[in-house]
């Protein structure tokens, strides 16, 4: 994968609003945002409505997962292009989700909605029609995602990238800032593992950094990225835009995207932990 | 949940004793400015949170105490403000934005 392959500029969907082969998704946890307005031709993914198990948390299966796309009216050949608010977290996150059920090909949009809307470019209330398809989805692919057991098999072994803030990193904040901070899991990150936000890899509009500064900014922070990587954050959308630096624009072997992230091992009993800003030993503690 | 609620969280059911709440508004010529974007930059100037404003203008974060920088982009603008916050009082931000 590259920069070339995973990404495109607004321009480029501005030019190919009307290709026959190319549709436009807009994924966000705030629905209203599509509902007041979105790009012309953009049909809407809901991130946990319609890729999430309604009862146990985990993934829509196979067949789920080949419903939606046939009832929005997505065909396996199509050229897929999401973008969204929140500097494309969810947009990454169901961009991860459509190579992890093996879609050929699909993009994101470089800035997402924000760099959209701050160039004032035309936003539409209309719902387009599209009709449904017969989808077919791949097996999921095991070489992106990681589970809990092998974040605890990956301390002090493998590269484990924390790309949340430093204040949740080091303990202070259980979420990001923008939420309340009541939480029922442990506050700190898995030990050795690196701070490296992902707002880090993006400019203040939304879109990604160069390669060679992207390169740099794992490089610098210790990242051997010769190694395996496993990248995490609260509940792993955060994560899969750094899986989307790695992976897809980077072209790293290797980079799994762990969604279960810290709600789930900040609540897990008996693991280690490590509070503080340094990443510890694998014992963990408290810096 | 992790994505941004337009205009920030009602503190409805919200325990504000607990919480270190940054809020305010952003308008530009005396008007509110609604989906102009919010971000919240922390001691070291590092990315902390964003969010949109809502239709009348406002914003509201749940922070730590401490110092924080808020920045504002909107189409043609962006402002930074310095801000200093602590627990169980609400510090409230006027952001006029540059006519």
């Amino acid at each position: 994968m590259s920069r070339e392959s995973a990404l495109v500029s607004a321009d480029w969907v501005e030019e190919n609003l009307d290709t026959p082969n190319v549709v436009l998704v807009e994924v966000d946890e705030d629905t209203a945002a599509y509902d007041k307005n979105h790009i012309r031709n953009a049909v809407r993914i809901d991130w946990q409505d319609d890729l999430q198990d309604p009862v146990r948390r985990d993934f829509v299966s196979k067949a789920q997962f080949e419903e939606l796309l046939g009832r929005k009216g997505i065909a396996n050949d199509d050229i897929v292009v999401l973008y969204g608010g929140n500097n494309n977290w969810f947009a990454s996150y169901a961009y991860w989700y459509f190579k992890l059920y093996g879609h050929q090909d699909v993009r994101l949009l470089d800035g997402g909605r924000k760099k959209w809307e701050l160039d004032s470019r035309e936003l539409v209330e209309e719902v387009p029609e599209r009709a449904a398809t017969s989808y077919t989805a791949q097996e999921q692919d095991a070489t992106i995602r990681a589970f809990r057991d092998d974040l605890t098999a990956a301390i002090g072994v493998q590269n484990i990238v924390d790309v949340r803030s430093p204040d949740e990193y080091s303990g202070k904040l259980l979420a990001p800032a923008h939420l309340p901070q009541e939480q029922s899991q442990r506050a700190g990150h898995i030990p050795t593992a690196a701070n490296i936000p992902w707002s880090k890899a993006a400019n203040d509009d939304g879109t990604f950094r160069s390669d060679a500064e992207l390169k740099e900014l794992y490089e610098t922070e210790g990242v051997d990225l010769s190694k395996d990587t496993i990248a995490y954050c609260r509940i792993g959308e955060r994560s899969a835009h750094t899986w989307f630096v790695l992976h897809e624009i980077l072209g790293v072997d290797n980079v799994k995207n762990y969604d279960g992230s810290w709600t789930e091992y900040g609540s897990l009993v008996g693991v280690p932990v490590q509070k503080g800003a340094v990443p510890g030993g694998p014992e963990g503690g408290e810096a | 949940m992790c994505s941004a609620t337009v205009g920030g969280l009602s503190l409805e059911g919200i325990d504000v004793t607990k919480e270190t709440v940054i809020q305010g508004t952003v308008s530009r010529d005396g008007q509110p400015v609604g989906g102009a974007y919010v971000r919240l930059l922390d001691g070291s100037g590092e990315f902390t949170a964003e969010v949109p404003t809502s239709a009348t203008g406002q914003f509201r974060f749940f922070a730590a105490p401490g110092s924080w920088t808020l920045r504002t982009l909107a189409p043609g603008s962006t402002l930074d403000r310095q801000v200093v916050a602590s627990q169980g009082q609400a510090v409230d931000v006027a952001v006029e934005l540059p006519a």
